[in-house]
């Protein structure tokens, strides 16, 4: 087999695992979408954090130590624990849905009925205020995340493509549970939406706020519900992506990323989130190895926006979404 | 009392159509502008110039820009940073190839350019609304933030990848480089952000203002009732691009002399010009003048307070500016998402029936 071709089926293949982490976030974007029209711009923002405050819990670190000691002339830093990554998660997921609950109470509630476009500009808001906090609770500086996740080159792989073409492949392990957590996430999801009382609730809401209203579900309830597992799917793509490349700022970014992913798998459509990142997984890495080195290389970071926007022009509402109607 | 309308007989239609109809505001007018271009060039000193009034009147002309866009047209744009970077580039390219040209040439061709290139990006408005909009003109940011990183034509192959900009003059005053005295860059910017935004005004309250709010009320509504959407929301863009590059001409010339495009002009940049025509109000050009001077204020007051009163810690403070710039945009946007220029107004309609309110 050609050499080339071997490269670009291994390019190919990591692609996809980068498409999965993709996905990871833009799923949290479609389930606050759903439910409430809420386009909701903090969603890396959220991983951020919560990946910050998992370090931090499992580290023992105390909230807002270096506020404190530069207002109290004080010396604390650690409680001087180290949980078990578990023990962490379960306290992060607390944390998220108290978050959950804030931005509901003081946020959310106040803006029903806003159109979109201020709602999008409250959640930029959003994003900025918790970029600001996270980094006063738990300083900025790169941390090391590690929740026992296995990483490393998957050896297995590497030697059966050995044998087969003559040339291993480098597969991380971390991405392969990334595509298997990822897998179980939506499939979660989808029994939670379909089979439980507040799933489907959720998904009445998501179709129509007065309906869903006059037949006594809560919306209050929901949004925190809806902004809670939004969290949660944070803090999963925040544990991937940390363990991957440390907890720091840039990891809010790939929420800049996740944007384009949307819009090609239409905002409405969980699957369309899924094939959406892959699509731009995959082509963003065959187009670096393609032509990158033509044009300068570091395509990755405008390819996939110049995609989606060639593909809306063909079909606005994206692969899966539902089709726009408008009328006067 | 002195704040009305009564009393001040209009007796030709071009005082009746004149941008300040109220006595009281046309003298207030009048007398910023003097102010402006008569008192403070002579007492202003390179602190003062650089930290506080060039960014505000550079971010000024971006944010009137933005706010055509937005605000009047509706069409929501990340691209800002972007295109302030084509102006940059497009002014340091006719610096150095047109040395002996003038300044105020090389400006308004730059900003003649970014129009273009906005217009470019503008095209699939046409069939991208709303926030599928606002993702696609990510395109444009990333893009062309890449393109002048990569294509060292765009640079002059000069070795740090940086553009410098070189010492050029207005009529025999320096208003580039480093010798440029504070007085001149004010004057140069403060002329330019006199051309915008009266133009900007005028434009706005004219037929093709309307068309722009039409589209943006509903661009459906506006189609049937005859408004053209492909020439309504390509000249909002061009407008916009207009403006936008002379303020990243100005921005990278005149201003900061130096810059490396990732940094100076990145997405936060697009966010920030973003904000200012929020906060200041959407649809106002006083709006953009009061965002762009509360959000060049509030880092350098909250500095003096954090850093210089209170003594903490200068990453504490920064952390610190990103919570309060956060908190007050969704503050802005559940109180008064029509920004400080509704205050204004409402508190002029205040003025307007004192001291008798019934």
């Amino acid at each position: 087999m050609p050499e080339q071709l071997v490269f670009a089926m291994e390019v190919t293949l990591n692609g996809l695992m980068a498409g999965v982490l993709y996905a990871l976030v833009a799923l949290g974007f479609v389930l606050i979408y759903k439910a409430s029209g809420i386009f909701n711009y903090a969603q890396g923002v959220m991983a951020l954090f919560a990946a910050m405050t998992l370090v931090g819990i499992m580290n023992g670190q105390v909230p807002f130590s270096h506020l404190i000691n530069a207002i109290l002339g004080t010396e604390i830093h650690h409680f001087g624990w180290h949980l078990p990554g578990i023990v962490g998660i379960i306290l992060t997921v607390a944390v998220m849905v108290l978050f959950a609950w804030m931005v509901q109470q003081f946020v959310m509630r106040h803006l029903v009925g806003q159109e979109p476009i201020i709602l999008f500009m409250a959640t930029i808001g959003l994003a900025y205020f918790l970029e600001g906090v996270s980094d006063l609770m738990w300083g900025s500086e790169i941390k090391k995340l590690d929740v026992g996740l296995p990483q490393g080159i998957n050896l297995l792989i590497d030697e059966t493509t050995f044998n087969i073409f003559g040339y291993g492949f480098f597969i991380d392990n971390l991405d392969i549970v990334a595509t298997v957590i990822a897998a179980l996430l939506v499939a979660s999801l989808v029994i939670f939406s379909q089979y439980t009382k507040q799933g489907r609730a959720m998904r009445a809401v998501a179709d129509d706020h007065q309906a869903a209203l006059s037949v006594g579900i809560s919306l209050n309830f929901i949004w925190v519900l809806v902004w809670s597992v939004a969290g949660f799917v944070a803090l999963v793509a925040g544990i991937m992506w940390g363990t991957k490349s440390g907890v720091q700022f840039s990891l809010s970014l790939i929420a800049l990323k996740a944007l384009p992913v949307l819009m090609l798998g239409g905002f409405t459509s969980i699957p369309g989130a899924i094939v959406g990142g892959l699509i731009i997984g995959v082509g963003e890495k065959l187009f670096e190895f393609a032509i990158g080195p033509m044009v300068g290389g570091a395509t990755e970071n405008w390819f996939a926006y110049v995609l989606a926007l060639l593909f809306l022009v063909f079909r606005p509402q994206g692969l899966f979404g539902e089709k726009i109607i408008e009328r006067v | 009392m002195f704040y009305r309308e009564a009393g001040d007989f209009k007796v030709s239609y071009q005082q009746d159509s004149q941008t300040f109809p109220i006595k009281f505001d046309r003298y207030r007018y009048y007398a910023v502008m003097a102010f402006a271009f008569l008192v403070i060039p002579f007492v202003i000193n390179d602190y003062w110039a650089n930290a506080i009034l060039l960014p505000f009147l550079i971010y000024a002309i971006a944010a009137i820009g933005l706010n055509i866009l937005v605000g009047y047209c509706g069409q929501v744009s990340l691209g800002t940073g972007g295109f302030m970077a084509v102006g940059a580039y497009a002014c340091y390219k006719l610096m150095t190839a047109f040395p002996e040209v003038s300044m105020i040439v090389h400006v308004l061709l730059s900003g003649g350019i970014t129009a273009i290139v906005c217009v470019a990006f503008g095209l699939p408005s046409l069939r991208i609304k709303g926030f599928y909009l606002a993702v696609a003109t990510l395109a444009a940011q990333f893009f062309l933030v890449w393109l002048f990183n990569r294509v060292p034509w765009f640079y002059n192959y000069s070795a740090s990848g940086q553009i410098n900009a070189p010492e050029r003059d207005v009529f025999g005053i320096i208003v580039t480089g480093p010798n440029a005295s504070a007085w001149a860059t004010y004057t140069f910017c403060l002329i330019f952000l006199t051309f915008c935004a009266l133009v900007a005004r005028n434009l706005t309250r004219g037929t093709i203002g309307r068309t722009w709010m039409a589209i943006r009320d509903m661009d459906i509504a506006a189609e049937i009732i005859g408004v053209n959407p492909l020439k309504a929301k390509l000249t909002a863009f061009a407008v916009s691009g207009f403006f936008i590059g002379i303020s990243g001409a100005l921005f990278f010339a005149v201003y900061l002399g130096a810059v490396e495009v990732g940094e100076a002009f990145g997405i936060t940049k697009s966010f920030l010009v973003l904000f200012m025509v929020i906060i200041g109000g959407l649809g106002s050009i006083f709006g953009s003048f009061a965002g762009a001077a509360f959000l060049v204020l509030l880092p350098v007051v909250l500095k003096v307070l954090g850093v210089d009163v209170l003594g903490w810690p200068t990453d504490i403070v920064a952390h610190f500016q990103l919570v309060i710039v956060g908190a007050l945009i969704v503050f802005f946007l559940i109180v008064e998402p029509h920004g400080l220029a509704q205050l204004w107004r409402v508190a002029k309609e205040k003025l307007r029936l004192w001291p008798f309110p019934h």
